[in-house]
């Protein structure tokens, strides 16, 4: 340790002050100020941009982008829980590999990895291509939420794998031992021990997905179309087309709330341990 | 035994799930024909369509271009300012290593638009400048994050035997603590240009005047429609990838090789 | 005492290796037998497949007259109190204590008076509410073995469970468990790579090797008759000296002749003489059976232990008398000292 070289952080405490810190306090800066800023003395201070995003119409667009993101969260778990308990149980030699086969589709570029599915889901795509071979209509697989949904979990699925399968590596497997030494069966042991102490896991990556997948933008836009706003196509849309930072800048820290509400609820999940576990039971 | 057998059947189902998509875009790569449902023959031609297609071979030149000096500068900053952060008093680190991590908290299209209104407010054009220092923003953290634990799990006693030794804390710095902490440093660069590479949403919002990246080409694409050269673009990045993981774990076979043969 | 609660024949386990081979041991009710050797005996492996946390390749457990081969260990009347203690991280002493009888069904009101009996059997009253990482490796040791003892086994088994602690509480654990052994009167199974635990509390003990018995005994049988040398060598310190067993009773070494107290071998068979260092006594030169130079003299605490090198042979001896480097000096010793041992194969 060498308190001297303190300064090095010095140039990089300036360049986040810069580039981290500032850019945010514009964000809010814009969120509480009318749309009329040319000189800084016609600023005017208003609520407004926040009374509009409580306006139906927007609750909506939050409500849809929620759900959403719940959905494909609680698909992620479900579907994930399982393959991180099977990754966990394979042995070493043939782990490894697994767990880099499962890894490999995120190394594809995500934009290629949405597309693949409109070549599946579009209309002229391999389903509807496959249905009509066999004389069946074509179903219209693209453009609404299951194809977000589907689009979400194929993009998320390893973030919520991963920290669950970390998790359980790490159990000690002397305690699987000592529970079924006390009495209990595969199913008990599972229940009282394993996922209890897979819960850290769990929350990690109920926190990876959730996040997101409820700003997502990319997805939901070339997935979901331009039938429906969701709060990444809003907030994309009020930026870069209308042009109304004011109102955007507002939508993206309400955006920043939710998400800082949901964490700090799952959060409690994790620290709960001064019940002793008899809630277990 | 059924319950193996169950497992492998589920194993299966989602590797199925997960490398189809993939597959179909590498299929119909070489499909002579644009509708996807139909095979046309086997061709080359969206090959050669992608390798005469400017905006596509723009596209690639500033990603790889951005992507390694946004990696190399961020590594540099990133390891002395980790360098720095683990010598602050507690809580001017605690302060300084939240704020840090905020680009890797917070949702990339918050980034992004902070970023962009930041530039647009002063009066800066966006463009190749916009789009590095953007990159460089969110790309040290992840090196600060990789080269961090690295500090924390320095044994202190080797700093002190260089200085015991007669080195002055700089030689020290450099002979002692840079080659122990190496691997982080890697680790972090591996991760920033993996980042940088891959980037859509931040990059969307903070480039300009004509600047572009693969990613952002491929959503252009994709949006007006299916276009069959971004299937020969996915196969050939695929490829890439293949290769590369090949490599990777040639290079970790020889090392421990080379380990179990007492190293060198 | 007397009846066979567990029975081992030919037991034998392979992984890539065989680790245990043809292992044939039983075990009586309320006895305290321990499982003794270095790493990779095979000691913790027959342990485990007592539990049920492997498998046997060949051979048959037998648990009360029955066979229970293919018993799964959640339906064993045994339970275990493993090296690292296992506590469950994620659950309060009370909690983790009250596991087995959970599982069981039993009323609240049961589980919190057993609860609290185990705490005072383990001397840690009153530490209900606490949590796992609050409390010492001796704590967290007391509190695994009352889990374990809750559940009213038949059979307890112990994987080196004073391992990780000092020595003082080493030493006190030993007296603590086999005083728990004897007031709760069940049987143990106890493993230990420390020789000098296995012979403080065991009623019998079980020397292994390279996954095979070598030695079932009392303490006072495997430390005074060892059988052969491996178990001569492992247990306490010994000189193993080539000899010659002239005739009943008549032994030659080291040049000379000597009385003891053996007898049925076959005449002039070659074996092998275990002198224990504590036996012998150091004396002025041309009093001594044996004469040498003293080369190494080192205190030990306890006595000081020193080498005499006799010509042929280098001796251990321990003495509470010093003896100077360079010392010429005699040694002595009584017939019932020496014992006598068949050459066995012995791998190292």
């Amino acid at each position: 340790m060498n308190k001297k070289q303190k300064f090095f952080a010095f140039p990089y405490v300036l360049w986040m002050f810069i580039f981290i810190v500032l850019p945010i306090v514009l964000v809010f800066l814009y969120s509480i100020t009318t749309k009329e800023v040319n000189n800084i003395k016609t600023i005017n201070f208003t609520l407004n941009n926040y009374k509009l995003f409580f306006d139906p119409l927007y609750i909506g667009v939050t409500i849809r982008s929620i759900n959403l993101a719940l959905v494909s969260t609680i698909f992620c778990l479900v579907l994930g829980y399982p393959i991180a308990y099977i990754i966990s149980k394979i042995h070493s030699k043939h782990r490894n590999t697994v767990l880099l086969l499962f890894i490999l589709p995120m190394w594809m570029n995500m934009l290629l990895r949405t597309y693949a599915w409109m070549t599946i889901l579009g209309n002229n795509g391999i389903i509807n291509n496959f249905l009509n071979m066999l004389g069946l209509p074509s179903l219209r697989l693209l453009y609404n939420n299951s194809a977000i949904i589907i689009g979400m979990v194929y993009n998320f699925l390893p973030f919520m794998v991963l920290p669950i399968y970390t998790a359980l590596s790490k159990m000690d497997q002397h305690l699987v031992e000592a529970s079924h030494d006390l009495g209990a069966d595969n199913r008990t042991t599972f229940l009282k021990v394993i996922l209890p102490l897979s819960l850290p896991g769990v929350i990690s990556g109920i926190i990876m997905v959730f996040m997101p997948a409820v700003s997502s933008f990319v997805i939901p836009r070339l997935l979901g179309g331009n039938r429906s706003l969701y709060i990444g196509t809003l907030i994309e849309n009020l930026f870069l087309v209308t042009g109304d930072w004011n109102f955007g800048s507002a939508v993206a820290i309400m955006m920043m709330l939710i998400i800082l509400v949901s964490m700090s609820i799952l959060n409690r999940f994790d620290v709960d341990k001064e019940g002793g576990g008899s809630s277990l039971w | 035994m059924v319950k193996r057998n169950l497992h492998k059947i589920y194993m299966g189902l989602i590797f199925v799930f997960l490398y189809a998509p993939i597959l179909v875009l590498v299929t119909y790569s070489f499909n002579d024909s644009t509708s996807r449902g139909t095979w046309g023959g086997f061709t080359l031609k969206w090959y050669i369509d992608l390798f005469n297609d400017r905006d596509i071979k723009t596209a690639l030149y500033y990603t790889v271009i951005v992507a390694v000096l946004a990696a190399t500068i961020a590594t540099f900053i990133g390891t002395i300012s980790a360098i720095g952060l683990y010598n602050f008093n507690k809580t001017p680190k605690a302060i300084m290593v939240n704020i840090n991590y905020l680009p890797v908290v917070n949702p990339d299209i918050v980034t992004g638009l902070s970023l962009m209104i930041l530039y647009l407010s002063t009066n800066m054009r966006l463009g190749f400048l916009s789009m590095l220092l953007s990159h460089i923003t969110f790309d040290i953290p992840f090196v600060i994050l990789a080269v961090m634990p690295k500090l924390k799990s320095l044994n202190k006693h080797l700093t002190e035997a260089a200085l015991d030794l007669g080195a002055t804390p700089l030689y020290a710095l450099r002979k002692v603590v840079i080659p122990e902490i190496m691997p982080g440093i890697i680790t972090g660069f591996l991760i920033a240009f993996t980042l940088s590479i891959d980037d859509f949403v931040i990059s969307f919002f903070t480039t300009g005047s004509g600047v572009t990246n693969l990613s952002i080409v491929i959503y252009s694409m994709a949006r007006r429609g299916v276009k069959p050269t971004i299937n020969a673009l996915s196969t050939l990045m695929l490829t890439v990838v293949l290769i590369l993981l090949f490599l990777i774990n040639k290079r970790s076979a020889l090392v421990e090789g080379q380990k179990n043969n007492g190293g060198h | 005492m007397g009846n066979k609660i567990i029975e081992l024949k030919n037991i034998s386990k392979d992984y890539d290796v065989r680790v245990l081979n043809k292992i044939n041991l039983y075990v009586n009710e309320n006895e305290f037998l321990t499982l003794l050797g270095p790493s990779g005996c095979g000691k913790t492996t027959t342990l485990r497949i007592l539990g049920g946390f492997e498998f046997p390749t060949e051979g048959d457990l037998f648990f009360e007259g029955k066979n229970i081969n293919n018993v799964p260990p959640h339906k064993r009347q045994i339970n275990t109190v493993f090296q690292k203690y296992a506590l469950f991280p994620h659950l309060n002493i009370y909690e983790n204590i009250a596991f087995g009888l959970r599982i069981k069904k039993i009323n609240d009101a049961t589980i919190k008076e057993e609860v609290k009996k185990m705490l005072k059997l383990v001397n840690l009253e009153g530490f209900e509410t606490r949590n796992i990482d609050s409390l010492s490796g001796g704590q967290q040791q007391r509190i695994a073995i009352a889990r374990a003892l809750i559940n009213k086994p038949k059979v307890l088994l112990l994987d080196e469970p004073l391992g990780a602690l000092d020595l003082k509480l080493r030493k006190e654990m030993q007296l603590e468990l086999k005083h728990m052994q004897r007031e709760v009167g069940i049987t143990f199974v106890y493993v230990t790579h420390d020789q000098e635990e296995a012979l403080t509390m065991s009623d019998t003990v079980v020397v292994m090797n390279n996954g095979e018995i070598q030695q079932i005994g009392t303490p006072v049988d495997i430390y005074n008759e060892p059988e052969n040398a491996f178990v001569a060598d492992f247990i306490g310190e010994s000189n193993i000296i080539d000899g010659i067993m002239n005739e009943d009773y008549l032994v030659t070494f080291l040049g000379r002749t000597f009385k003891c107290v053996d007898y049925g071998f076959s005449r002039n068979e070659n074996i092998h003489v275990v002198l224990r260092p504590e036996d012998i006594v150091m004396v002025p030169e041309n009093e001594g059976y044996l004469k040498g130079t003293v080369t190494s003299t080192i205190f030990k605490g306890v006595h000081y232990e020193m080498i005499v090198n006799v010509g042929t042979f280098d001796i251990l001896v321990q003495s509470t008398y010093q003896s100077e480097v360079g010392d010429r000096v005699g040694l002595k010793f009584t017939p019932e000292d020496i014992h006598i041992m068949s050459k066995a194969v012995w791998n190292e």
